[in-house]
């Protein structure tokens, strides 16, 4: 990197937050949740049928620390969508009770029909994004 | 040293003022019901953020993981 102020693993977060209209920062992937929180979250979001991008934050600490730089969040998982922290597991839990959840998702209109992106850019950086499709 | 319910409590009802708060746990997993007139007009993750505040840097080290639930509370005049 020729410019020391360059953050280029914030910019990858940041990065994937706005390609992504719904993304996942967990412990574990979805098919392995390593922490009972995002298991929580992934079951939620899977029982609601929602497509979603997933980042594993575990593989190296920098990722959860830009993450929560960013998001002024201190705590996995967090959810975010159309580029907005949601919450995490406690959040997610109660406006999935209230039926918020769905709408902010958009999963009672047509909304589910939009493809979700490709991430784009993101081969070089240390986050892995896995589109749910 | 690890923390205790009762500390979480004391804290929290400290940090955010007229907030009354239960809290269980075993050290390492808290759950705190939180209610305060502060959290009124505010958005869910503000709501939390204000709780999460009062731990700063804890959260997530020496407080392992702390579930929230928050919910408002009316000023009695206003009932």
């Amino acid at each position: 990197m020729s410019d020391q102020t360059a953050n280029p693993l914030r910019d990858a977060i940041q990065e994937a937050i706005d390609e992504n209209p719904v993304i996942l920062f967990m412990k574990g992937n979805p098919e392995a949740p390593a922490c009972g929180f995002s298991a929580r979250t992934v079951a939620i979001l899977q029982s609601l049928g929602a497509r979603y991008a997933a980042v594993d934050i575990l593989p190296d600490p920098r990722i959860r620390q830009e993450l929560s730089a960013i998001s002024d969040w201190p705590t996995i998982p967090q959810l975010f969508v159309d580029g907005e922290l949601i919450g995490g597991c406690d959040i997610v839990s109660e406006m999935y009770q209230s039926g918020e959840l769905a709408q902010t998702l958009g999963l009672q209109a047509d909304a589910a029909e939009a493809e979700t992106p490709q991430p784009a850019g993101m081969e070089s950086a240390p986050l892995s994004i896995e589109n749910r499709l | 040293m690890s923390a205790t319910p009762e500390e979480l409590k004391e804290r929290i009802e400290t940090g955010i003022p007229g907030a009354v708060a239960e809290v269980t746990g075993d050290g390492h997993h808290f759950n705190a019901v939180v209610s305060a007139a502060a959290f009124n007009g505010l958005t869910r993750i503000a709501q939390h953020r204000l709780v999460y505040d009062v731990f700063g840097a804890e959260m997530g080290d020496r407080i392992h993981a702390l579930s929230i639930q928050t919910k408002t509370a009316e000023p009695e005049e206003a009932r």
